[in-house]
C-alpha cells in the first residue's frame, strides 16, 4: 500500500512540477517606457457594507458603477470592504487618508458613518446608496430609487402569468428597501384583480399589516429553498424572492417543482437574473430592476466635471432608475395583451395618473 | 466499537473511563496545551497566508510566465506581493510614519471586545465546558445596555455604569440559564449554546423592527444612538475608549478567579474530573451554573464595549462575528487568561491592520479570515505542528516530558493554572 501511494504520489508530483516549469517558458517583456497614460488626478472611493462587493446587490452594482466610472474617467477607484459595523468608520478614515474626491457608501448601516466622514471633511464629497437623510448634508449625495413602481408592473405581470392563481414573494431581512418591492408587488397583483375582477392571492407579504415572510438574512440558500417549496406547496407558481443570493435557493426550489412536473417561474431583483443568474434563466420570468451602477457611474462623472449637488437621485421608471427586465426566454408565453397593459400601467405610473404609494418610498 | 463492548452482560467501566481519558487528554491537549504550539501555529498561518497572497497577486502571474528568460522578475513579484501585504498590516496595526503610533490605538479598541468575550470563552474551557455562546451572550449584553443607553436619561457616570451593569447581567442570564439546563436536565452545552445564538439573534432582529428599539421617524432596523452620557470617554483623535482599561481588569479578575479564589479552584477541579470533583464535595451543578453565567457575564462585557465603546448604536450586526473570532482567541491563548489577553491583542492587530492592507495593496480583506483559521487548524491539531518543526522527535529522546503532554493526571490541570 505504502509504495503504491508513494509512487502515485512521485508521479503526480513529476506531473505537477512539469506542468510548472513548462508554463514558465514564456517570453520576458521588453522593459519599455512605463507611461500612465491618461492618468488624473481625481480619485473615487467606494466602502461596501458587511455584504462585500460580491453580495450580487447592491454592494456588487455599486462598485460595477465605480469601476466604470474609474475606465471612463482613468482613475483606478480604491474599494474596502467592511467585514463588521465597526469597520465602517476605520474604512472611511482610510479613504480620506487616500485623499478620495468622492466617496462611495453603500447601505443604510454607514449612514452614522458617513455623515460623521463628511462633517469632519468638509471640503470631500460623498453618496450614499439606498439611504436618505432626513435633513440633507451638504457634501452627501444620496442615491434611492422608488423600486415599488418597477415591482408594480412585476406583481401584475406575475398575476397575469399565474396559472394556479397564486403568486408569492419573501425578504432577507425586513428593511424598507426590501419590503419597498413587496409593497410594489401587493399592489400590481391587487391591480390586476381589480382589472379584470379576478382573485390572484398572494402569500408572504400583507401590506397592510407591513409583516410577511423573511429568511433573516442575505446569504442563508437552504432557508430560501425551503421558504420557497413551502409557497410552492400552497400553489403559488411565481416567486420574487427579495434577498440578494437568498434567490438562488428559491431558483433551486422551483427547478425541482418544474423536474417534478410543475411549471412554476421566479421574478428577480436588483439585477436582470436572466443575465446574471444564468443558471436559472430558463425559469426567470423577468426582474425588478435597480440600476445602481448606472446611478454611482453617473453621480462620479458629474462630481469629476465639478457638477456635485446633495440633492437626492431617484431612481425612477422614468429617468429608468429602475425598470422591468425583459422577458427574454418567456417573452412567447407572455400575452401580447399583458404587454400592451404592462405598457400603459408605466405609462401611467411616468405621467403619475397611477401612484403607487409605499411608506418605504422614497420621501423627496 | 468492539463486540466485547456491545455485550450487555458485561459492562466495561474501566475501558469506558479509558476512552474518556484519552477523549479527554485531547481536550485538554487542544484548549490548555503549551504555548509554543500557538507560536508556531500562527507563524505557519502567517507564511500559507503570505503564499496564497502571492499566489493570487496579478504581477506574480504574469512574471511566472516568463520564468526561464527572467527568473529575477518572478522573485521579486513574489517577494514583493508576499511582504507589501504584511508590511501594510503592520503599518495598520502597530505604527506608520503618516500617523505615528495612532493605528496601535486602533488595535487596541479592535481587541476591547475580543478580548472580553475571550476571557468568556476560555473561562469556560477551564471548567470542561466548550462554550459556543458567546455570540448569543454578545447580543443580549447588547440590547441591554444599548436599552440603557439610549431609553434612559441619567446623570453623567451613573449613566455609563448602569449602560455596564445592564450588559453584564444581560450576558450573566443568557448564560447562566444555558449552566442552569446542563445542570438540571444534563443537556449539551454545545447543543444549548447554539440554540441560544439563534434565539438572541432572531430575538435582536425582531426588536429592531419594533417601534421601541428604532429611530424616531425612521423604518430602518437600527436603534437611536447613545447618549453621550451612556458611552466610554474616548482617548481625543483615536477610536480607544475606557473600554480597554475594562478589559485589563477583567483579565486580572478572571486570573484571580481561577488561580486565587475558591470558586476558580472549584472550576478547574470540575473540568479535571467531574466525577472526581463530586467525590471531593464540590457542587459540581452549582459550579456549572456559576461559571456559564460568568462566562455570559464576560461576553455581556464584550457587547458593552461595543454599544457602549466603537459603534454607540445598536444594529442587527452588532456582535459581528465577534462571539466565534472569542474561540479562536480562547484557544490561541491556551485559555489563560494573560494568554487570551495577547491572543486578543493579536486578532485585534489582525483585523485593524487589514483594512489598511485592502486599501494600499488591494489585497482582499478575506486573507486575515483565512490565516485566523489555518491558525484554529494548525491549534486543533498539536501534533501536526509539532511534526513541521520536528519537536515529536525530541520529545520522545527526553521521556520525562512526555506524559506531561500525552496523559494529563486528572490532578495536572490545578497544577497548570499558574500559566497566568
Amino acid at each position: 500500500m505504502r509504495t503504491i501511494s508513494r509512487k502515485t504520489g512521485m508521479a503526480a508530483a513529476m506531473l505537477g512540477i512539469s506542468a510548472l516549469v513548462l508554463s514558465g517558458c514564456g517570453a520576458a517583456p521588453e522593459a519599455g517606457p512605463s507611461g500612465s497614460a491618461g492618468a488624473s488626478d481625481y480619485l473615487a472611493c467606494i466602502v461596501s457594507d458587511s455584504g462585500g462587493f460580491d453580495d450580487q446587490s447592491f454592494n456588487e452594482s455599486s462598485f460595477r458603477g465605480l469601476t466604470n466610472a474609474g475606465k471612463e474617467l482613468g482613475f483606478t477607484p480604491k474599494s474596502a470592504e467592511s467585514k463588521a459595523n465597526s469597520d465602517f468608520a476605520t474604512n472611511l478614515n482610510g479613504m480620506m487618508a487616500a485623499d478620495c474626491n468622492l466617496t462611495v457608501t453603500v447601505g443604510f448601516l454607514l449612514g452614522d458613518a458617513t455623515k460623521a466622514a463628511a462633517a469632519a471633511n468638509p471640503d470631500k464629497h460623498f453618496a450614499i446608496v439606498d439611504f436618505e437623510y432626513a435633513e440633507p448634508i451638504k457634501n452627501i449625495k444620496p442615491i434611492i430609487y422608488d423600486t415599488a413602481q418597477a415591482a408594480y408592473l412585476a406583481g401584475y405581470a406575475a398575476a397575469a402569468q399565474s396559472k394556479t392563481g397564486t403568486v408569492a414573494t419573501f425578504g432577507g431581512i425586513k428593511i424598507p428597501t426590501v419590503t419597498i418591492f413587496m409593497d410594489g408587488f401587493a399592489d400590481g397583483v391587487d391591480k390586476y384583480n381589480a382589472d379584470k375582477s379576478k382573485n390572484v392571492k398572494l402569500l408572504g407579504w400583507d401590506k397592510t399589516k407591513q409583516d410577511g415572510t423573511f429568511t433573516g438574512d442575505f446569504e442563508k440558500q437552504d432557508k430560501g429553498k425551503q421558504v420557497t417549496k413551502n409557497f410552492l406547496d400552497q400553489g403559488a407558481d411565481v416567486i420574487m424572492p427579495v434577498a440578494g443570493p437568498v434567490g438562488k435557493g428559491a431558483g433551486a426550489a422551483v427547478k425541482a417543482a418544474n423536474a417534478a412536473g410543475k411549471s412554476a417561474s421566479l421574478v428577480w431583483v436588483d439585477s436582470d437574473g436572466f443575465l446574471t443568474a444564468p443558471d436559472y434563466k430558463d425559469i426567470m420570468l423577468t426582474s425588478v430592476i435597480k440600476t445602481m451602477d448606472t446611478a454611482v457611474d453617473k453621480v462620479v462623472t458629474e462630481d469629476k466635471g465639478g457638477k456635485f449637488d446633495a440633492t437626492a437621485y431617484v431612481g425612477t421608471l422614468e429617468n429608468t432608475g429602475v425598470a422591468l427586465a425583459p422577458f427574454h426566454d418567456f417573452d412567447s408565453k407572455v400575452s401580447a395583451e399583458t404587454k400592451a397593459e404592462l405598457d400603459a400601467l408605466k405609462a401611467g405610473i411616468i405621467d403619475g395618473s397611477i401612484k403607487v404609494e409605499s411608506q418605504s418610498s422614497p420621501k423627496s | 466499537m468492539s463486540p466485547s463492548e456491545l455485550s450487555p452482560g458485561a459492562p466495561p467501566p474501566t475501558h469506558a473511563n479509558t476512552i474518556n481519558e484519552q477523549q479527554h487528554g485531547i481536550w485538554v491537549k487542544i484548549t490548555q496545551g503549551p504555548g509554543l504550539v500557538s507560536v508556531l501555529a500562527v507563524f505557519v498561518a502567517l507564511v500559507l497566508g503570505g503564499l496564497l497572497i502571492a499566489a493570487t497577486d496579478a504581477k506574480v502571474a504574469t512574471t511566472a510566465g516568463y520564468l526561464f528568460s527572467r527568473p529575477s522578475d518572478f522573485f521579486s513579484a513574489l517577494w514583493a506581493a508576499g511582504t507589501d501585504s504584511y508590511v501594510s498590516l503592520f503599518q495598520g496595526s502597530i505604527y506608520n510614519s503618516r500617523q505615528g503610533f495612532a493605528p496601535f490605538l486602533e488595535t487596541l479598541t479592535v481587541s476591547t471586545p475580543l478580548i472580553c468575550a475571550g476571557l468568556g470563552v476560555a473561562l469556560a474551557f477551564r471548567a470542561g465546558l466548550f462554550n459556543i455562546g458567546a455570540q448569543g451572550q454578545i447580543i443580549i449584553g447588547s440590547i441591554m445596555a444599548a436599552y440603557a443607553g439610549f431609553a434612559w436619561h441619567l446623570p453623567f457616570g451613573l449613566h455609563l455604569l448602569v449602560v455596564i451593569f445592564m450588559g453584564v447581567i444581560g450576558g450573566a442570564v443568557w448564560g447562566g440559564l444555558v449552566g442552569l439546563l446542563k445542570a438540571r436536565t444534563g443537556a449539551h452545552e454545545v447543543i444549548l449554546t447554539i440554540m441560544f445564538n439563534y434565539v438572541a439573534l432572531y430575538f435582536l432582529d425582531f426588536l429592531l423592527n419594533t417601534k421601541a428599539f428604532q429611530r424616531p421617524g425612521e423604518t430602518n432596523p437600527i436603534s437611536p444612538i447613545l447618549d453621550p452620557s451612556a458611552v466610554f470617554p474616548a482617548l481625543p483623535g483615536s477610536r480607544l475608549h475606557l473600554g480597554f482599561v475594562m478589559a485589563i481588569g477583567l483579565t486580572i479578575l478572571v486570573a484571580w478567579i481561577l488561580n486565587r479564589s475558591t470558586i476558580g479552584f472549584e472550576f478547574r477541579a470540575v473540568g479535571a474530573n467531574p466525577a472526581a470533583a463530586r467525590t471531593a464535595g464540590v457542587n459540581v451543578a452549582r459550579s456549572t451554573i456559576l461559571v456559564m453565567a460568568i462566562a455570559g457575564a464576560l461576553a455581556g462585557a464584550a457587547g458593552v464595549a461595543q454599544v457602549a465603546g466603537t459603534e454607540q448604536v445598536l444594529t442587527a450586526g452588532i456582535a459581528a462575528s465577534l462571539g466565534f473570532d472569542a474561540i479562536t482567541v480562547a484557544l490561541l491563548g491556551r485559555s489563560t487568561p494573560w494568554g487570551t489577553f495577547f491572543a486578543g491583542l493579536l486578532f485585534g492587530a489582525f483585523r485593524a491592520g487589514a483594512v489598511t492592507m485592502q486599501i494600499s495593496t488591494g489585497t482582499p480583506i478575506d486573507i486575515v479570515l483565512v490565516v485566523q483559521s489555518l491558525i484554529v487548524l494548525f491549534i486543533a491539531a498539536p501534533p501536526l505542528v509539532r511534526a513541521m518543526f520536528g519537536l515529536n522527535r525530541k520529545s520522545k529522546n527526553k521521556p520525562p516530558k512526555t506524559p506531561k503532554h500525552a496523559a494529563p493526571a486528572p490532578a495536572a490541570p490545578a497544577s497548570q493554572g499558574g500559566g497566568a
